[in-house]
């Protein structure tokens, strides 16, 4: 029962740092950049859903497809004013500014959505099914196949549809792309735009199962970073095969270890103390 | 597609520069230095947590101390001098907790500082209070080594819970009510958890019992259930939770996740904000620790400052709007306190003023009547019998009458 319920717990939380990763993913293998509010990204897919869809009562698909839209704008926003006028000079102060982007991300959030953290109530975050003896919500089970579709759907999109082999043309030599008629600006919008939405998702699903807020990304967008890495980022499959390892190694040790050896990572306030 | 060696060395490259990156965004997110009054007033300074998820903390504090300053100001205030409030938000974070407490006392020469509801934050300002001699008030945060910090000189005084004494009631209160015999710790992965920590083992050993297991967690856990599951199986009877509002909701949820149905004394940290919301029905099964409540009767010094905050904030319409009611009520008792102590002295220097403390006849408060409050062996003006049990039911704190 321990085992079921740590496995069960680390997949989940593992493919919300899987998915995030696979934003890292997709703009690294487009453009070389990468988008460093990604954490950001993924708070305000849950803030915008909570707003549209338990503040304003809208039905929860159509606040799920505008939160998602409004992510992937925020995508489009960070790439033509925060990377595209470094990038394109071959500066690399796009790390800094991506950062600067989340951070002022967060505090506009704390301004406007408040304080205090809120709760994301979901049906599917508070049905409880039983697995071997282990209760689960139905919602972590949801999250993983999730993460697998999108993994999924994201390989074959770059290795089978045009679009997707135009997309990774780019970064493998941008004037041979642009000579093929690949419009190279749009494909890194459109990665960037992607990046966010997947983070936003990312936000949405996690929501019920946590609460709402305007550092809820800090954390998750750092393990997700480290998750990229292990990953191999170039590879979608490794990003989030990485994403789940980790999310389950995490489990397994607090499971049979004790939470006192479950610092693997560190917490932002002493990430902060450590600079 | 593109050769390891490169992707290694760029993310050497990058990982580099995000660390130059966070340590340059945490230069740029220091508080903005306000200018200096011109005034003549007797500045008192406090560093709380007005952002973040503990931010309806520090709105509590701020409310119970100018509701106080009010009251004395329109007596005539102190020493002949209006007394002004400096606020500074410490985001629940040591550093900025000390950078702030630093700015207070040497720019804006504040004659004493209050703290907020974070242990970390308190414990990294009592060094530089001690050494800079500024009387520091505890208003909230409960860690035993704030007060009991073994300096020389100790000019940190609290008007709240200690952590070694909430920890002794606790125990005494889950052994009355629900006869536990194997009690399990879920605590916060701070140096919060770790003051209660030691104070239930040392609690624990004096009633000759044992624990079944100690499990930590952070403030960022989604999910408690792989260590709450440890304690179950370790047979735990009553579980003891000491951590703040968002992540004690994280071990509702896990609790009911796992469908374990078992009793839970708790510390403080529900109340800090909307526990019935984030942690769903099953945050009133949550008994915890306070040293006030607005509800039921109250005493006519009760009535008066309720009356007081309702005018002064008029958003304040029923009591869930005063959840944190110890942070207004500790507030409100610490600001009389902190201004009797510089009458006694006759004097703002923080020397004379820490002897003022010790002066302190008696003082009628809000919480109780406190006398003799401060000695030279005791900075905590609460003891153990000013605690009571409540539990949260519609956003509202209920005191459990037993």
């Amino acid at each position: 029962m321990l085992v079921i319920s740590a496995i069960v717990s680390g997949l989940a939380v593992g493919s919300m740092y899987g998915l995030i990763a696979l934003g890292f993913h997709v703009t690294y293998v487009v453009s070389n950049t990468v988008n460093f509010s990604q954490g950001s990204a993924m708070m305000l897919g849950a803030v915008l859903g909570y707003t549209f869809g338990v503040k304003f009562g809208w039905p929860m698909p159509l606040a799920v497809a505008m939160a998602l839209a409004l992510c992937a704008l925020f995508g489009l926003v960070v790439e033509r004013a925060l990377v595209r006028p470094f990038a394109e000079r071959g500066s690399n102060a796009w790390l800094m500014a991506t950062v600067a982007g989340g951070i002022v991300l967060d505090n506009v959030v704390l301004f406007t959505f408040g304080k205090e953290p809120r709760a994301f109530p979901s049906v599917m975050g508070q049905t409880r099914v039983e697995i071997f003896g282990a209760g689960v919500y139905v919602l972590q089970l949801i999250i993983p196949l999730v993460g697998l579709l999108i993994t999924a759907g994201l390989h074959l999109a770059f290795t089978r549809t045009r679009m997707g082999k135009a997309l990774l043309a780019v970064v493998q030599n941008k004037d041979a792309a642009r000579l093929m008629g690949i419009n190279v600006r749009s494909a890194i919008a459109l990665s960037f735009a992607l990046s966010t939405a997947l983070a936003g998702l990312a936000g949405l699903l996690i929501a019920p199962l946590f609460s709402v807020h305007s550092d809820m990304g800090t954390l998750f967008g750092i393990k997700a970073f480290a998750v990229a890495i292990l990953g191999g980022i170039s590879s979608a499959s490794g990003v989030m095969l990485a994403g789940l390892l980790y999310g389950l190694i995490e489990a397994l040790v607090t499971a049979f270890a004790g939470s006192t050896y479950t610092r693997s990572s560190p917490s932002p306030s002493s990430l902060s103390r450590s600079l | 597609m593109i050769n390891k060696t490169t992707v290694a060395s760029r993310f050497s490259q990058i990982s580099r520069r995000l660390l130059m990156a966070g340590a340059a965004a945490t230069v740029m997110s220091l508080p903005a230095f306000a200018p200096a009054e011109a005034q003549e007033t007797l500045k008192l300074g406090l560093v709380a947590a007005m952002s973040g998820q503990s931010a309806k903390s520090g709105e509590a504090i701020v409310r119970g101390l100018s509701v106080a300053i009010d009251e004395i100001n329109a007596k005539g205030g102190v020493l002949g001098k209006q007394v002004e409030l400096i606020v500074r938000d410490d985001e629940s974070n040591p550093a900025k907790g000390v950078v702030a407490a630093r700015e207070l006392v040497q720019r804006e020469k504040v004659v004493g500082l209050f703290g907020g509801l974070d242990t970390p934050v308190s414990m990294a300002i009592v060094p530089f209070a001690n050494q800079a001699k500024v009387p520091f008030m505890g208003v909230w945060a409960a860690g035993t080594p704030i007060t009991r910090n073994g300096a020389a000189e100790n000019y940190v005084f609290r008007v709240s819970a200690v952590d070694v004494l909430v920890d002794k009631a606790l125990l005494a209160y889950a052994i009355k009510k629900y006869n536990a015999k194997k009690p399990g710790m879920i605590l916060i992965n701070n140096s919060w958890g770790e003051s209660n920590e030691a104070g239930l083992k040392a609690a624990l050993a004096e009633k000759n019992m044992n624990y079944v297991g100690i499990e930590k967690f952070q403030d960022a856990d989604v999910d408690v259930v792989p260590q709450l599951t440890r304690l179950k199986e370790a047979g735990a009877d009553v579980l003891f939770m000491v951590a703040n509002v968002a992540p004690s909701s994280q071990v509702v949820k896990s609790l009911d996740r796992m469908g374990w149905d078992v009793p839970i004394v708790s510390h403080w940290g529900p109340a800090g904000g909307r526990f019935s919301e984030l942690a769903g029905p099953s945050g009133a099964k949550v008994h915890f620790i306070q040293t006030y409540s607005f509800a039921g009767n109250l005493s006519p010094k009760g009535e008066a400052v309720l009356a007081a905050l309702k005018k002064k904030y008029p958003e304040i319409k029923t009591l869930a709007d005063v959840t944190p009611a110890v942070g207004i009520a500790n507030a409100y008792d610490a600001m009389h306190l902190m201004t009797l102590a510089i009458a006694k002295a006759g004097s703002t220097e923080g020397p004379k003023v820490r002897e003022g403390f010790y002066a302190i006849d008696s003082y009628n408060g809000l919480i109780k009547n406190y006398a003799k409050p401060f000695s030279a062996a005791n900075h905590d003006a609460l003891t153990s019998e000013d605690y009571l049990f409540t539990y949260f039911k519609e956003g509202q704190i209920i005191p459990l009458t037993n």
